[in-house]
């Protein structure tokens, strides 16, 4: 048999990709439980999630230091207790800081839950933030942010944080003083603020079984108390900075970190799956055009890519790259050149349909398991949206026009808007 | 327990078929048995640069990633001392295209000129990226010429210097791509929703006709037995000393590496692990550190890394370092924190098979190492591991006449103002 390799397989395109609803229950105490169970492997991943409360510009850090520290000692376990207790049985525990809301995740084995879950119930309930592992923490966590400080790319994504999101927990990036002032009070009043039931949702994906459930809602329902003031977790106003450039010049640095990017939507706005598609044409796949002209054709670079992020109270469009630093100059008008483009030629159809197909296929191939359902609701619960945001973005994804993007570009890629960041040499 | 189907085309081809039907994708992995270890010592970096050119479009079809793409696939691949492998995630529906892409790039490439040059400067950048232009970033370009001295270990994946990488020519390109990517030299595992039968009939439409190549016979010059402690020192524009203590230890398919790797854990995986807890946290000597091993074919390294505080000096450190090494080389291992590792060595197991990508990846290891089905063997070989086993190998691998430490001190910098 011989065939003719010139020739592509015939393809498919995706038309119907189904995500897995979860179940919701309300417990007494206001906490919100969302259910995404699935059969196979006897595991269980539990994500309490808290909203991150209202930015302190005189105490910045206590979101940060009291959602990571929770682990480190309660009023019965020490933080070597807790450790011990959740390496025994082969689960992990995280502690996590996001911009928007912090969690604590746990992933078990259903078989050992009975034992994991009290640790995370007295994690959540009598965590005290002993001194020696403050002091433990803000000691290791002033060297280690001595060596990001060398990191080109983490002084350009500070930089450009600080510039578009000003004085708000988007915008702040600690300074070694800053956990200097770290507080032990401050931090239990934080914590009881922040960790309680009303401020919290819980999210279970992988085996559900109804003893597993039955231990959850016992241990976080009737036991957890019912809380009478809401957390405050409304932030401060994200005001961008007036300058639109900051160079921060390394000596002798071999390559250059740039930056480059606007405040844009989030996922709220009617327009974001639209610029989705424009973003994913300009940065935002492999074969996207940043990378093959900056990448493949000029070999400027490893890598660069552009993204929108969406946070709760605003998003940003970016560019981001490590570049030779010979050539940082000529990358930078390589990355104008190409923003100008889409906003001056109509994609062409041919590379819209496979950047259409693209997206859809990796959608697809996001939702590997249980997790990934979970993480996909995540996306809309926490920007307030439901299920029909992805029927929408499945729908734009398929029908945007190249005059749409067109019209998009030059609505949202305002050259005047953009913000430059450069750490190494320009 | 991941389960699969096997089988081998004429020209040499071993396939497995893992069929996981709670997905609406597929994957596609090739591994190569051919990694840095390889290479010439006069061309370092070539198995990395090469797994670059085979992105650059293949005898039949002008460019890679496009056609991937447009079916809604996405691809990546990786270079390590040992092997490269190739990957594709992709609708299921949409498979053979992956079968297409693949066979035509194992049938021949297109080797073109501009390819190689952009790649070059790719493969440079990313050099200096990882490498040079980061705090710490060439230590591994240090470390391992102290560890080995004879065996091609001795450099990185990415190269022993820049300039190898600007030297390559296209001849070397085509010697290395007929040398070493052929059938009889690869393993493609399919996974996700296919059927094995669907696997057959497109792997010997796809594969059949590629010629199978000659076999390459691996005769690489083994690493003697380090009988020497050896030190090196080095100064460099770092904010914090660091300190490595490296030692030689068994391959990936030697018995004793069950327990070497239950050694890395018990010394340094989790909070609960007897460096974090003893060296970060009682004693306050260090910010950070890590024990790891390389889990390389022929004899790797198991590395202790950690950086002091500011205040302890660089002897105090490896000292409090050698004490915690000593404690597991002559005290049995508690019952319970053995158990400990080994839990968490199985439900590691478990998340992984969630993961259809990391399922193919090792279905394809495994078998590169003699036998797909031991992968499903793994954590009975952790759970048989006894506290004797443990210190037998602690005591083999922690030796100073096994040793080599680098010290990385920080160079005192002109303040800077922000």
């Amino acid at each position: 048999m011989t065939i003719d390799r010139t020739i592509a397989p015939e393809f498919k395109a995706i038309n119907d990709i189904k995500l897995i609803k979860p179940e919701q229950l309300t417990l007494n105490n206001g906490l919100q439980v969302f259910c995404f169970n699935s059969g196979g492997q006897e595991l269980l991943r539990l994500e309490w999630i808290f909203g991150n409360l209202r930015f302190n510009p005189e105490k910045p850090l206590l979101n940060q230091a009291v959602s990571t520290l929770i682990t480190e000692g309660t009023e019965t376990l020490t933080a070597a207790q807790i450790a011990d207790r959740i390496d025994f049985y082969g689960a992990f525990l995280q502690a996590e800081y996001g911009f928007d809301t912090s969690q604590l995740t746990l992933f078990s084995l259903n078989k050992h839950l009975s034992s994991t879950l009290p640790v995370v119930k007295d994690v959540l309930t009598n965590a005290i933030f002993p001194q020696k592992e403050v002091d433990t923490y803000v000691r290791n966590q002033q060297q280690k942010l001595q060596v990001s400080l060398r990191k080109n790319d983490v002084v350009a994504r500070r930089l450009f944080n600080k510039a578009l999101h000003g004085n708000t927990l988007y915008g702040f990036s600690p300074e070694a003083e800053d956990y200097q002032k770290l507080q032990r009070e401050d931090m239990l009043g934080h914590y009881h603020e922040m960790f309680r039931p009303s401020n919290c949702t819980l999210i279970i994906s992988g085996k559900i079984e109804k003893e597993a459930l039955d231990l959850i809602i016992e241990m976080f329902g009737e036991n957890w108390q019912l809380d009478s003031n809401p957390a405050d977790i409304s932030q401060p106003e994200v005001v961008a900075a007036t300058e639109h450039f900051y160079y921060k010049e390394k000596p002798g640095a071999l390559q250059s970190a740039i930056r480059i990017g606007l405040p844009a939507v989030n996922r709220t706005h009617p327009d974001f799956s639209a610029l989705q598609v424009l973003n994913t044409v300009l940065g935002g796949y492999f074969g996207s055009r940043l990378m093959a002209n900056i990448r493949e054709d000029k070999g400027y670079t490893y890598g660069i890519g552009s993204g929108i992020s969406s946070f709760k109270h605003t998003g940003t469009w970016f560019i981001a790259s490590e570049v030779g630093a010979d050539v940082c100059r000529a990358a930078i008008a390589e990355v104008e050149k190409e923003i100008g483009l889409l906003k001056t030629e109509l994609i062409p159809e041919d590379e819209l349909n496979l950047v259409r197909n693209y997206m859809l296929g990796s959608l697809l191939g996001s939702l590997e398991n249980v997790f990934s359902h979970a993480d996909k609701f995540k996306n809309l619960y926490f920007s307030g949206l439901g299920y029909e945001y992805y029927d929408n973005y499945m729908q734009t994804v398929k029908t945007v026009t190249a005059e749409q993007l067109k019209d998009l570009a030059n609505k949202y890629l305002d050259s005047d808007r953009f913000y430059k960041v450069i750490a190494g040499k320009y | 327990m991941v389960n699969f189907n096997r089988f081998t085309l004429d020209n040499g081809l071993r396939v497995i078929v893992h069929e996981d039907n709670t997905t609406p994708m597929a994957v596609v992995n090739i591994l190569y048995d051919v990694g840095a270890r390889d290479e010439n010592p006069e061309q370092t970096g070539f198995a990395h640069l090469f797994e670059h050119l085979m992105f650059g479009g293949s005898v039949n079809i002008p460019v890679y990633d496009e056609p991937l793409q447009r079916v809604g696939g996405e691809n990546n691949a990786f270079t390590s001392n040992d092997i490269t492998n190739y990957y594709i995630t992709l609708p299921s529906a949409n498979i053979e295209t992956a079968f297409w892409l693949e066979s035509d790039r194992m049938l021949n490439l297109a080797f073109s000129e501009k390819s190689l040059e952009v790649q070059r400067n790719v493969v440079i950048e990313e050099f200096k990226q990882r490498y040079l232009n980061q705090p710490y970033g060439d230590v591994w370009l240090k470390l391992r010429p102290l560890v080995y001295k004879t065996h091609p270990y001795r450099w990185a994946t990415i190269g022993e210097k820049k300039e190898h990488i600007a030297d390559a020519k296209i001849e070397d390109v085509k010697a290395f791509f007929k040398k070493h990517y052929n059938p009889q030299n690869a393993i493609m595992v399919v996974g996700g929703d296919v059927t094995t039968e669907q696997v057959k009939q497109l792997a010997e439409k796809w594969f059949g006709q590629i010629p199978a190549g000659e076999k390459y016979h691996r005769e690489l010059p083994q690493e003697p037995e380090q009988l020497e402690e050896r030190r090196a020192t080095v100064t460099g524009k770092v904010p914090l000393n660091d300190v490595y203590i490296a030692f030689q230890m068994c391959g990936r398919t030697d018995e004793g590496y069950y327990a070497a790797e239950l050694i890395s854990d018990i010394l340094s995986r989790g909070n609960s692990s007897r460096l974090y807890r003893s060296l970060v946290k009682e004693k306050q000597l260090f910010s950070e550190i890590h024990a790891y091993i390389t889990g390389s074919l022929d004899k790797g390294m198991f590395v202790v890394e950690g950086k002091p505080l500011e205040n302890v000096t660089i002897e105090a450190a490896e000292a409090a370092i050698w004490e915690e090494l000593e404690r597991i080389s002559t005290e049995l291992v508690p019952a319970d924190e053995l158990t400990k590792v080994q839990n968490k060595t199985e439900s590691t197991m478990v998340f992984a098979e969630m993961a259809l990508l990391e399922k193919a990846m090792n279905l394809a290891f495994f078998e590169l190492l003699g036998d797909a089905g031991q992968l499903n063997n793994e954590t009975k070989k952790y759970l048989a591991v006894t506290a004797e086993e443990i210190q037998r190998q602690a005591k083999a691998i922690f030796r100073k006449n096994n040793s080599s430490t680098l010290v990385y001190l920080a160079e005192k910098p002109e303040p800077e103002f922000a």
